[in-house]
């Protein structure tokens, strides 16, 4: 069992989670993930590592609460134990070579683009982030991020907090001006990543994005997460989760990850009405 | 003298149309009277083929011997002392190539039910005997093994009695390997793979889940943790597509996320989160035993109607005679003689068909079956909400990947020796992992095999 021992709240939907998993922690690197079960009656679901702290034997991760699963784990307290946390899985995102990055980070998306970019700063590259969100209410990890890098942009919707407009307009303007990165990571919503792609792709800089397909094992034995990268298909667990932008058929994934949204709204539904996220007796 | 009735025994089942719907095991299991009755067609042969058809060598009519006698506590200690896991292989062995395929009898009317018999003599003792608590003096030694299906059990088994100290280390959260997670509840209970387990553990055996050899403690981390010597038996459990048009629509599924889905998430149980894949019509691509799990499966989770694409026909068809036997009997209808050209998807990304060609025997090929070749203009579609896709599965490179002198060969198997040591010392390996997708007996008997080795290895160290 993996215990639970920091709970904290990053906006109305989002929290960070700290859990003892000691052979994790030592293990982990940026990019790479792992995938927890709740309880017995769990589904296994993958999370990003946000962070690790190898002497506390502690790994961090950052969830919103979207579907059944985040939902009963946010039922969960300090002192709660996990059923089953597993990894680190996938392959750690290659920064090697990387003197000058921009890192996208949409929403929820930060959670997972904090942990690369904290690896680039701390090994020497020049940083600079782009963190979009609907508005200020929602922002998360700003004072941690800001740590992390050499310039950091906020980007929200409708302007209550930084730049009026969306993650890509910035990046648009960053390139105009001239900016040599060696890399942009994407990493968020699958809408985001494409246009991210898109935004970069005239200036030719490499677009690096990190997937997130519906998963069961995470170790390459299921398939579920199979995506098309350059004409072939991947799987997300075990070639990933990072991909070369450019290659990345976007659109199939958004279709693929919709798999199971009837059924997770009416698990949503039940969950709330019938047992407020407790469930089980 | 022989009771020479030409008829096995017939095996008690579920009603067809009943189990269809449910996912309690097809057959039930001889009674002790049935089992006696069945053991005295045995002619006790001096030269016993049967055994030379099994792949550990079963001492076959000695047991079937002591069943006759009703000595079935006997009966067992004869099987065990080759078989490691009896309940399982009752169950999900191919007789008909292996024992029984051998079995004089067979020659005129039926073999000799062997599989049924050594099903009865495992679940008898399961459910009367005491477990045995003798005393298993230690020699000290530490041994990994890796991945908790038949391979890693057989060997973990060996290890355990002949006094190491055994950690299994799985990378799921529940133990067994393809028998929890591939083989389905109505084929092979889980109760009967837990009860395996639990008898390992009783013996010193230490488990541990959600230990993924080569991401969260590497072979090399294991050395250094004072492990002796290394097991892998990690299966093969990589699916594989066959790479036509519309493979990646919604409801396109491998045959191991469909069963994986079902078995070990447990998706057919109302309590359990992990939603079940939800269909009207299924086609199903292959003629294996997962094939046959998954149609099989595919009926018992609602569907109207399944359909098995096979691009040879039923004579060449891989899968156990009583599994094709079981979903013929369910409902599962077979086009034999066609492959899929492509899935076709409706305007959301959603299985809608799949698109088939017909195919005709050629000359015999590599494999000495004859090649399918495709009937240029024949093509034809089926309608199907559903296309699951049970090609054979191949290795995880994880561990040869990261495991510094550890080879494997282009398919990815893990090259081994005669004695199943790998090419990095101290390491040995059996199963699928080294065969590629193969049977529980093989894998069970190479995991046997690895023990002894590795005992060897050790004495000499």
């Amino acid at each position: 069992m993996f215990t639970i021992c920091e709970k904290r709240r990053l906006n109305s939907t989002v929290t960070l989670m700290e859990i003892e998993a000691p052979v994790v922690a030592k293990k982990a690197k940026a990019g790479q993930f792992i995938i927890l079960r709740t309880d017995e009656y769990g589904e296994r679901i993958p999370f990003t590592i946000a962070g690790t702290d190898p002497e506390a034997g502690t790994v961090t991760i950052i969830y919103q609460t979207v579907g059944r699963t985040t939902m009963q784990l946010d039922t969960m307290e300090p002192g709660d134990a996990l059923q089953d946390f597993s990894g680190p899985l996938g392959k750690p995102t290659e920064l090697e070579g990387i003197r000058r990055a921009v890192v996208v980070g949409g929403g929820v998306g930060c959670a997972i683009a904090m942990p690369v970019a904290k690896a680039l700063y701390d090994m020497g590259a020049k940083v600079d982030i782009i963190a979009g969100f609907r508005s200020r209410d929602i922002i998360i990890l700003e004072e941690e991020m800001r740590g992390m890098c050499d310039n950091y942009y906020i980007m929200t919707d409708d302007g209550s907090a930084g730049e009026k407009g969306v993650t890509t307009d910035k990046l648009k303007a960053l390139l105009d001006a001239g900016e040599q990165y060696d890399m942009v990571i994407a990493i968020g919503p699958v809408i985001m990543m494409k246009f991210v792609v898109e935004t970069a792709r005239p200036y030719g800089v490499p677009t690096m994005v990190s997937l997130n397909p519906i998963m069961i094992d995470g170790t390459g034995m299921c398939g579920c997460c199979r995506v098309t990268v350059g004409g072939k298909m991947q799987f997300a667990c075990v070639d990933g989760p990072d991909f070369n932008g450019y290659e990345v058929d976007f659109d199939e994934l958004m279709k693929r990850n919709g798999s199971y949204k009837a059924q997770e709204a009416e698990a949503k539904q039940h969950i709330c009405r019938l047992t407020g996220g407790v469930r089980h007796g | 003298m022989a009771d020479m009735n030409p008829k096995k025994t017939p095996m008690p089942e579920q009603d067809p149309k009943v189990r269809a719907r449910n996912f309690q095991e097809v057959t039930t299991g001889y009674t002790a009277e049935m089992a006696q009755t069945e053991a005295a067609r045995c002619l006790q042969c001096k030269k016993p083929l049967c055994v030379q058809g099994c792949p550990v060598n079963v001492h076959i009519p000695d047991f079937i011997a002591k069943v006759a006698a009703g000595e079935f506590n006997e009966a067992y200690n004869v099987i065990t002392s080759t078989n490691t896991l009896p309940a399982v292989c009752g169950r999900v062995c191919p007789q008909e190539t292996q024992c029984e395929a051998r079995c004089v009898r067979g020659k005129k009317g039926d073999p000799v039910g062997i599989g049924r018999l050594e099903r009865f003599v495992a679940d008898w003792h399961r459910e009367n005997s005491i477990p045995e608590t003798a005393a298993i003096e230690k020699n000290g030694r530490r041994v990994a093994v890796v991945g908790s299906g038949p391979a890693g059990l057989a060997c973990a088994g060996d290890l355990a009695r002949a006094g190491c100290d055994v950690t299994v280390f799985e990378a799921f959260h529940a133990f067994g390997g393809v028998l929890v997670y591939g083989i389905p509840e109505f084929r092979l209970p889980k109760a009967v793979v837990r009860n395996e387990v639990t008898g390992l553990m009783e013996m010193g055996v230490e488990f541990r889940q959600d230990m993924i050899i080569g991401r969260t403690l590497t072979v090399d981390e294991l050395f250094a943790d004072g492990y002796e010597a290394v097991f892998i038996g990690s299966g093969a459990g990589l699916p594989q597509f066959m790479n036509i048009e519309g493979e990646s629509y919604l409801n396109v599924f491998s045959a191991n996320e469909y069963l994986t889905r079902i078995n070990l998430m447990k998706a057919y149980l109302p309590e359990y989160d992990t939603p079940a894949p939800v269909s009207r019509v299924v086609t199903v691509v292959g003629g294996g035993n997962v094939a046959m799990d998954a149609a099989r499966s595919a009926l018992r989770m609602g569907a109207e109607k399944v359909f098995i694409v096979y691009r040879r026909s039923m004579e060449e068809l891989p899968a156990r005679a009583e599994e094709v036997h079981h979903a013929m009997e369910e409902g599962v209808v077979f086009r034999l003689l066609c492959n899929p050209t492509r899935v076709l998807g409706d305007e959301n990304g959603r299985c809608c068909g799949l698109e088939c060609i017909e195919m005709e025997l050629g000359e015999p090929d590599a494999s000495g079956r004859r090649r399918p070749i495709p009937r240029e203009g024949s093509e034809f579609t089926i309608d199907c909400d559903t296309v699951i896709m049970a090609l054979g599965t191949r290795p995880n490179p994880l561990l040869h990947t990261t495991t510094e002198g550890l080879d494997a060969d282009r398919h990815g198997c893990l090259i081994t020796d005669e004695t199943t040591a790998t090419t990095r010392k101290g390491v040995f390996a059996g199963g699928d992992a080294v065969t590629g997708s193969a049977t529980v007996i093989l894998a069970m008997g190479s995991g046997k095999k690895a023990a002894a080795s590795i005992l060897e290895y050790l004495k000499n160290k």
